[in-house]
């Protein structure tokens, strides 16, 4: 051992005897490192949230969240001697008073759409790969959570400000509130602390931004990285790879060395954007004007969908016992998200009940291997996808020289029409790659070389595709089989496939696992798959050997997190030392 | 003179007067092009200056506007008593004359240069009312205050032009143009004369000095530097967000499959 070599170990040991951390770090460090790009999405959302602290924390220093009305006399030029809030001119004093004030909070602002970006590709990610399956699901659950507090931290953080733009956001949230039937006046009234906009919003805001939501989003994040280390990574299809493995590099040093590269990549786009690209230009806005309303006001792109739900509804009121009910805010104020975040966070359950699948899933999907589900995400996308594009009406018909009016028509049949089709046409082009695969798996890879048999037929000779795509090929669902139904031959229906209930199931059975006929030789490939289900601790994978680390799912314990492969990593000494 | 009743009504007639009328338009034109760079403030109305603008209104606009400016159903409004400010602000714009009868007449090249406009505009002034070009003096931004031109801007003009005069959208198929290249003249006019579905902002409503502050916030904010780096068209967060995604997570995106295709070579 070298001189600092001991020196560390020394220290090492001394820390661990008094902080016993030895047995949790060893736990961190054999963690495994995914080796799919996919898997890094919700690392992105993790490092600009860390960003987001960082910088936020800086704005705290200068901004001031106050409402009350000051003259302006600072170093921009154009609105000295005109009244704002200490809000709005604690704004400009940070962009062009406080030394690198302006890149902070462009900085800051690239961090939030960029964390909100990352949610989106990540929840995408877990849905079309079907990663939120048991044990999964409570952590679907919390990143739908995280996403919703992401919209309401952006939100508020974004009407901190109290320019142009962000006034008009509050006055739409305001709208929202008073929509509420019976109780909409009040709640606005409470939440304003009197009549629009009023002296204390903006404190309140404040409050909810850089404590109360910071503070949610920490713990849930938090929540949600223990329960992956707990129940680590899924993994994509593949060689080895089975239910009761996790295959990868394991976390140290691969884990420190990526993870710290790529918090690195996040932090350099995020400083490039900050640098390079002017976000939320406030001095060009204005104070807030509660008189004024810019053409071009848009929230920020998260908020987006919401503002096409208002944009999209037709002018609906009615008007009961003198009380005005406005429709046409309260509906697409909470029906379009809500079929959206409601139905994310049902969706692995409704799942659950109809494939009667309570197994473990610790490799994912393929996204065509799943059809039904894959058509539902991509429907779902083009619901939100359209009020999105319709949050933006007026730009894309200035931009696009067509009518606001053509737009908005159009937004409003494709929201309708627009998922039915995007299901059909998806579900198709699964079913069809599906054949392929069955196709590939049946008659091998092409290889373009011709040859004429002594027949004097032509034919193109193939060769069979190599073990692992074999094992990716292979990696088709088998679904448990439905328990009888009421028509069983029995006559005896099994509990929970009774009645109207049970007839549903059986037939969204049968759309859910809806999938291109397979032909023999498939059953073995999936075999060994889940022929060590419900054994956690794992001993099912014959090739562990072969591959860098293998860790055994589905087992908290830490010990279990040891590598079973028996042969050193081939560079695992590299990168660290 | 005989010879002209005789055949007035031949069929080649109307060309043959055309024709004339064009060579006659076009001799004026090239004579008084010659001497009009550089003419900037109104000319005093003579009535040379209202002959020649009668002149030129016949050739040009005659075919929409009516023979005296009394307007034709279903095709152009009567200008009598629009004022020397609309006919500027439509013909030195290139608005007018008209290529066609669209939804909008778009801002282009004027067709007619600075003294035929002020000529144009002088025989529309003489049939009778509406506002006068605006002087150097009322359009002049020298000692306006910015900060409440912006104010004013987002209060009255925003809700169409956008907070920064990018444009936007307006319903049935209209739009208020970016104020990207209007001249101070021009704005003033635009605000006095209220073209197409803009309103009219008269002195009552916006006083002469507030609207020398509006030019100068509209013209200053053209030029201004963008301190946070490329404006991104300073059109709000619908470019932001599509950098965000285009830019920051794709960035992301390649970074990651960058460190994880490398891993996986090392392992195969
Ligand atoms: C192709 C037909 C056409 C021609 C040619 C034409 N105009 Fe017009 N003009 C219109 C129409 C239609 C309108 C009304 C729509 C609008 O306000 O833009 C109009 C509006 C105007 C107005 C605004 C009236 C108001 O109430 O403010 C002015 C001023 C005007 N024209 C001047 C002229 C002049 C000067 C010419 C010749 C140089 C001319 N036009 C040539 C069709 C025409
Ligand atoms: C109701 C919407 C609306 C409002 C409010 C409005 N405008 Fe306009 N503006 C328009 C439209 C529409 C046009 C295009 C007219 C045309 O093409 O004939 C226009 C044209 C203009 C032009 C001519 C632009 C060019 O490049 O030719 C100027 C300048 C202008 N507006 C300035 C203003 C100012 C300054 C205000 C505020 C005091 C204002 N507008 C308020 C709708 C509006
Ligand atoms: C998920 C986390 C967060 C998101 C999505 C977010 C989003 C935003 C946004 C969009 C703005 C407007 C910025 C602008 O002016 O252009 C903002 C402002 C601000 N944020 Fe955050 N933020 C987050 C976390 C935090 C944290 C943790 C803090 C402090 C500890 C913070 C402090 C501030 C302050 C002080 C402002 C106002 C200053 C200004 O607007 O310049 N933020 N935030």
């Amino acid at each position: 051992m070298t001189m600092t070599g001991k020196a560390l170990g020394g220290t090492g040991r001394w820390l661990d005897d008094r902080l016993h951390a030895a047995h949790g770090t060893r736990y961190l460090l054999r963690k495994i490192f995914p080796d799919h790009w996919s898997f890094l999405l919700g690392e992105i959302a993790l490092y600009s949230f860390i960003i987001l602290l960082l910088t936020g924390t800086f704005l705290t220093l200068w901004f001031q969240p106050s409402m009350t009305q000051i003259v302006y006399h600072g170093s921009y030029l154009p609105l000295r001697g005109v009244k704002m809030s200490e809000a709005y001119a604690s704004t400009l004093k940070i962009s062009f008073d406080v030394r690198g004030g302006l890149l902070m909070r462009q900085i800051h602002h690239w961090a939030a759409d960029l964390f909100m970006a990352a949610i989106m590709a990540h929840m995408i990610r877990v849905f079309f790969t079907g990663a939120y399956r048991k044990p999964r699901e409570m952590n679907w659950l919390i990143g739908i959570v995280l996403f919703t507090l992401g919209m309401f931290e952006g939100l508020f953080g974004y009407s901190l400000p109290d320019d142009l733009l962000s006034g008009a956001g509050l006055r739409i949230t305001e709208g929202i509130l008073q929509s509420f039937p019976i109780v909409g006046t009040y709640l606005a009234f409470f939440l304003f602390g009197g009549q629009f906009p009023g002296h204390v919003i903006i404190p309140r805001l404040y409050i909810l931004h850089v404590l109360v939501i910071p503070g949610l989003i920490l713990a849930l994040i938090t929540a949600h990285l223990f329960l992956m280390f707990h129940q680590k990574h899924t993994q994509m299809p593949g060689k080895g790879r089975t239910d009761t493995n996790v295959v990868g590099a394991p976390m140290y040093p691969y884990f420190m060395a990526k993870t710290g590269a790529f918090f690195l990549f996040v932090f350099a786009a995020l400083a490039l954007a900050g640098t390079f690209a002017q976000i939320n230009p406030v001095w060009i806005y204005g104070p807030y004007n509660p008189v004024a309303m810019s053409a071009g006001s848009q929230p920020d792109f998260y908020m987006g969908m919401l503002e096409g739900a208002l944009r999209v509804m037709p002018n609906w009121q009615t008007v009961i016992w003198g009380h005005t009910i406005s429709w046409n805010v309260f509906l697409p104020a909470l029906v379009p998200l809500g079929i959206i975040f409601t139905g994310a966070a049902f969706w692995p359950f409704i799942e659950q009940w109809v494939t009667g699948d309570r197994r473990e899933h610790h490799v994912n999907d393929r996204p065509r291997n799943a059809p039904t589900r894959t058509a539902i995400g991509i429907a779902a996308i083009t619901f939100y996808g359209v009020l999105w594009a319709e949050g933006a009406n007026d730009i894309l018909a200035d931009h696009l020289d067509i009518s606001l009016y053509s737009i908005t028509w159009a937004a409003r049949i494709s929201m309708f029409v627009g998922p039915v089709i995007a299901y059909i046409v998806t579900k198709r082009i699964c079913l069809g790659l599906q054949r392929k695969d069955q196709h590939l798996l049946e008659h091998g890879v092409e290889t373009g070389i011709i040859r004429q048999l002594p027949s004097g037929e032509f034919i193109e000779e193939t060769r069979p595709v190599d073990e692992e795509a074999l094992a990716v090929l292979q990696s088709r669902p088998v679904h448990p089989e439905l328990p009888p139904g009421e028509s069983a031959e029995s006559g005896v229906p099994a509990p929970g496939m009774r009645g109207a209930l049970g007839k549903v199931r059986s037939r969204l059975y049968k759309v859910i696992t809806e999938s291109a006929p397979m032909e023999d030789g498939h059953g073995n490939g999936h075999g060994n798959g889940h022929a060590a289900i419900g054994d956690g601790h794992g001993n099912g994978h014959a090739n562990g050997g072969q591959q860098p680390a293998t860790v055994s799912a589905g087992d908290g314990s830490g010990d279990a997190a040891e590598t079973e492969g028996s042969q050193p990593d081939p560079d695992a000494d590299e990168p660290g030392h | 003179m005989s010879w002209i009743t005789a055949r007035r009504r031949h069929p080649a007639a109307g060309y043959a007067i055309l024709v004339l009328g064009l060579l006659l338009i076009g001799t004026v034109y090239a004579a008084i092009t010659e001497g009009s760079a550089g003419a900037s403030a109104p000319p005093v109305a003579n009535a040379k200056q209202i002959a020649y603008g009668r002149k030129l209104f016949v050739a040009t606009c005659a075919t929409c506007h009516g023979e005296y400016a009394q307007g034709q159903a279903d095709t152009a409004p009567s200008l009598i008593g629009v004022g020397a400010a609309a006919v500027d602000f439509q013909v030195s714009t290139g608005r007018m004359p008209a290529a066609e009868l669209g939804a909008e007449n778009p801002r282009k090249t004027p067709r007619l240069n600075e003294r035929q406009t002020h000529a144009v505009a002088a025989y529309i002034q003489s049939l009778g009312g509406g506002p006068p070009i605006p002087s150097a003096a009322e359009v002049s931004t020298t000692g306006a205050n910015v900060g409440l031109g912006q104010r004013l801007f987002v209060a009255e003009c925003a809700q169409c032009h956008n907070f920064v005069g990018a444009g936007g959208a307006l319903t049935y198929g209209k739009y208020a143009p970016a104020l990207t290249q209007a001249t101070p003249t021009q704005i003033y006019e635009a605000m006095l004369t209220g073209p197409e579905a803009m309103p009219v902002f008269n002195n009552a409503t916006i006083t002469p000095a507030e609207k020398r502050d509006i030019i100068a916030y509209v013209t200053r904010v053209r030029s201004e530097a963008n301190p946070g780096g490329f404006s991104l068209g300073r059109i709000g967060p619908v470019t932001e967000g599509l950098v965000a995604f285009l830019g920051l997570l794709l960035f992301c995106v390649l970074a990651a499959m960058w460190i994880t295709a490398k891993q996986r070579k090392a392992h195969d």
